[in-house]
């Protein structure tokens, strides 16, 4: 069995092998090739060097973009995971009717990410009627919006992973833990949190990653607006690309610059999980 | 047996591979038949694909690409783009291999530099129609852009509405021939704003919403004004930076905007182009800065054709009273160059077309409401009120605002000009911030494209 998977996996994986160099690996390797050139369409760039990157730490708005898309992030990744764990802890007892409520939870990830930030936008801008303001008044606004629709959106996930971590706890634990008089609290803590730790380690990678990358609802939501304070990275990116003649390879600078960003800050975290994972496990 | 066994699994494994990687195939190969059968057809005629930048007339554009595949059997399809987004797909569009064969482009600051994209025209059928120079964009002699609807903007008003507060007892003027400046125009909008519920309105202008697609009517048209008297004043017809001479005036107008209005400043990020021609439609506002392409919206509501008027937008600049409206063409045909030879060919074709033929004057002067700049449009003038109003104030002798906002540096700088309008109408901002994007962001703005442009090439 083992020969015929070493011998056969190339054609078993050239489908999938194929389909990540077009529409993935192709895409970013020409992406970094176009940080350094001069282009209007992407078919006519012209080679220039560096000159993109040292113009786009000049732009202000990008950095402000980057805090206000860092503090997004990390407001948003606690919120979803605490909600997220503690919604499938409630899913995860003898409750009528937890399917249903566990289904209603998870449809919000189903619908995409434009359609939501409109929604949204009216629904918001109709409550904060009332204090005669609306999302786009100041950038507190739109990013208090982001977060709300995002943990609205990514909650019933998160917690559809965290529901299949509970449930993989073998019952002995929680039933010696049980027998040697340990509190509920007792147990969530030391039994419970330390053994969903492999499904923390992926929420966490999953909320952390989509908070810096949040384009679809930033745009759809606010637009960036008052002033591009509510602008977030990706849609500050594709403004610089698509906004400015000129700039297209500014644009393409920035996203080679906010690849890395994401991945050393994605990598870091990967780490530090990973490492509480094996402690307890073993 | 287990050897047999064995061989069957791998038997399976195998044809299981082969279908994943030949359906994976097979989905490229299909539309390379497809593609052979459908385009082969044409492949001596060529084809136009023409993107569109007017939603407004997205419908017709489609109805006349039909009318003309019928006629001809040449494939003309026709793309619009998005209120506000032309500009990105054209970029994402023309990278394409099937790219726009036909596209336009902004004035002389458009986006995709005429050298590299726009097939010169100079010896085209359309060209040669054109009614004068005046209405193309020419570089080094070549014709690279050709304009196919002149248009005109101002206040649009509501006589009915009017009417009746031409009759209360407190009205400052009693007929409309009265209103030829800033300060009767702020007069009258203060009153009617002040007897709103005696005229049945919600308020003297429409929203002046400041959502993307509605913030061009301030950012852009209306900062025309300004950018017009300042030119005027020193006799030049484009700058490396302006002075804001006529800012003062700008603040005058946008402040009536959003104080005379149906919509409580706060809530002005929030509505968008369609709230203020339905509120215009609807009878609920008397004012409604906006040009002769707002017809279609606004006709067939409770507003009836011979109520509509449309004033010159008073800023409250000397000799304002012989202003007359605002009338220019924005965007230009443009045919890509790098199409294949026969595509320009059947695209020329497709356009002369367009301007030639019954059905194309009819669907364009009739149905899209345009007012044209070629010849062979005398006989086809559209139904719009508007446009012959437009006309009416050229014969009245008034002096006609020219489009200078066409000699905005960037998109960038209109953002900027955008978002401090908006902030400054919701109170987060202060009115010298708008007054710093219009005249420093002018002089980076100009730096970045034109400086620039001259570093690198």
């Amino acid at each position: 069995m083992n020969r015929s998977v070493q011998k056969y996996f190339p054609i078993f994986l050239l489908p999938t092998l194929i389909v990540f160099t077009v529409i993935f690996l192709a895409p970013f390797i020409l992406g970094i090739y176009l940080s350094f050139c001069k282009f209007t369409t992407i078919t006519d760039a012209v080679w220039i060097g560096f000159f993109n990157y040292p113009r786009l730490f000049e732009d202000i708005i990008f950095r402000h973009s980057f805090w206000y898309t860092v503090s997004f992030t990390i407001v948003t990744m606690m919120l979803i995971n605490v909600l997220a764990f503690f919604v499938a802890l409630a899913l995860t007892k003898k409750l009528r009717g937890k399917n249903f409520f566990r289904t209603v939870f998870f449809i919000p990830n189903l619908i995409g990410g434009i359609i939501l930030g409109y929604i949204w936008q009216l629904l918001l801008n109709g409550l904060l009627t009332f204090v005669g303001r609306t999302l786009t008044s100041s950038g507190k606004y739109g990013f208090w919006g982001l977060v709300f629709l995002l943990c609205w959106q990514q909650i019933g996930y998160m917690m559809i992973i965290y529901i299949a971590g509970i449930q993989n706890i073998p019952w002995e634990l929680t039933e010696a833990a049980k027998i040697d008089g340990a509190t509920y609290w007792q147990r969530i803590r030391h039994v419970v949190i330390p053994m969903v730790m492999p499904a923390f380690n992926v929420c966490t990678f999953l909320t952390l990653t989509n908070g810096l990358k949040l384009f679809d609802q930033n745009l759809a939501l606010t637009h960036g607006a008052p002033s591009r304070m509510s602008e977030m990275l990706a849609l500050n990116i594709y403004n610089t690309f698509y906004g400015r003649p000129g700039y297209e390879g500014v644009g393409q600078a920035k996203a080679v610059v906010f690849f890395l960003l994401v991945a050393t800050i994605a990598l870091i975290q990967h780490r530090i999980t990973l490492s509480k994972e094996v402690k307890v496990t073993e | 047996m287990k050897k047999k066994t064995q061989k069957r699994n791998r038997l399976i494994a195998l044809l299981l591979a082969g279908v994943t990687v030949i359906s994976v195939f097979s989905g490229c190969g299909n539309r390379k038949k497809n593609k052979n059968s459908f385009w082969g057809n044409h492949k001596k005629t060529g084809k136009v694909y023409y993107l569109n930048f007017k939603p407004e007339q997205a419908e017709q554009w489609k109805e006349l690409a039909a009318g003309y595949t019928k006629e001809t059997g040449v494939k003309v399809e026709v793309e619009t783009a998005a209120s506000g987004t032309y500009e990105s797909t054209l970029k994402s569009e023309m990278a394409k291999n099937e790219a726009p064969t036909m596209f336009q482009v902004k004035g002389p600051l458009g986006l995709f530099s005429e050298k590299d994209y726009c097939y010169d025209l100079s010896d085209s059928a359309v060209y040669k129609h054109v009614k004068s120079d005046d209405y193309v964009l020419k570089e080094k002699n070549k014709v690279v852009g050709i304009a196919y609807v002149i248009e005109t903007y101002g206040i649009i008003y509501n006589k009915k509405i009017l009417n009746r507060y031409f009759k209360l007892p407190d009205a400052e003027i009693h007929s409309i021939s009265e209103l030829n400046n800033f300060s009767t125009l702020k007069k009258v909008a203060n009153g009617i704003q002040e007897h709103k519920n005696e005229l049945g309105v919600r308020g003297a202008f429409t929203s002046a919403g400041m959502d993307p697609s509605s913030d061009w009517r301030y950012k852009i048209h209306l900062a025309n004004l300004p950018i017009y008297y300042e030119y005027k004043d020193k006799g030049i017809t484009s700058t490396d930076a302006i002075q804001g001479t006529y800012l003062n005036n700008y603040k005058q107008i946008f402040d009536l905007y959003i104080q005379d209005s149906t919509t409580d400043p706060f809530m002005l990020s929030s509505k968008t182009g369609e709230d203020a021609a339905f509120e215009f439609a609807l009878g609920e506002a008397a004012f409604y800065q906006n040009g002769t392409w707002a017809y279609n919206d606004i006709k067939g509501n409770s507003v009836a054709d011979e109520d509509l008027g449309m004033l010159p937008i008073y800023i409250g600049a000397d000799g304002e009273e012989d202003q007359g409206l605002c009338t220019g063409c924005e965007y230009y045909w443009c045919v890509n160059k790098k199409a294949s030879e026969e595509d320009i060919q059947a695209t020329l074709d497709f356009m002369e077309w367009c301007i030639t033929s019954e059905k194309g004057r009819k669907v364009i002067s009739e149905e899209m409401g345009f007012i044209t700049p070629f010849k062979t449009f005398e006989d086809y003038l559209p139904k719009n009120p508007l446009v012959k109003i437009s006309e009416e104030y050229i014969q009245a002798g008034k002096f006609p605002v020219s489009w200078n906002f066409l000699t905005i540096p960037s998109v960038e700088w209109e953002n900027g000009v955008g978002s401090a309008l908006l902030e400054y109408a919701q109170k987060t901002g202060t009115w010298d911030a708008v007054v710093h994007a219009f005249v420093d962001g002018w002089k980076t703005e100009y730096t970045a494209v034109y400086g620039e442009e001259s570093m690198i090439s």
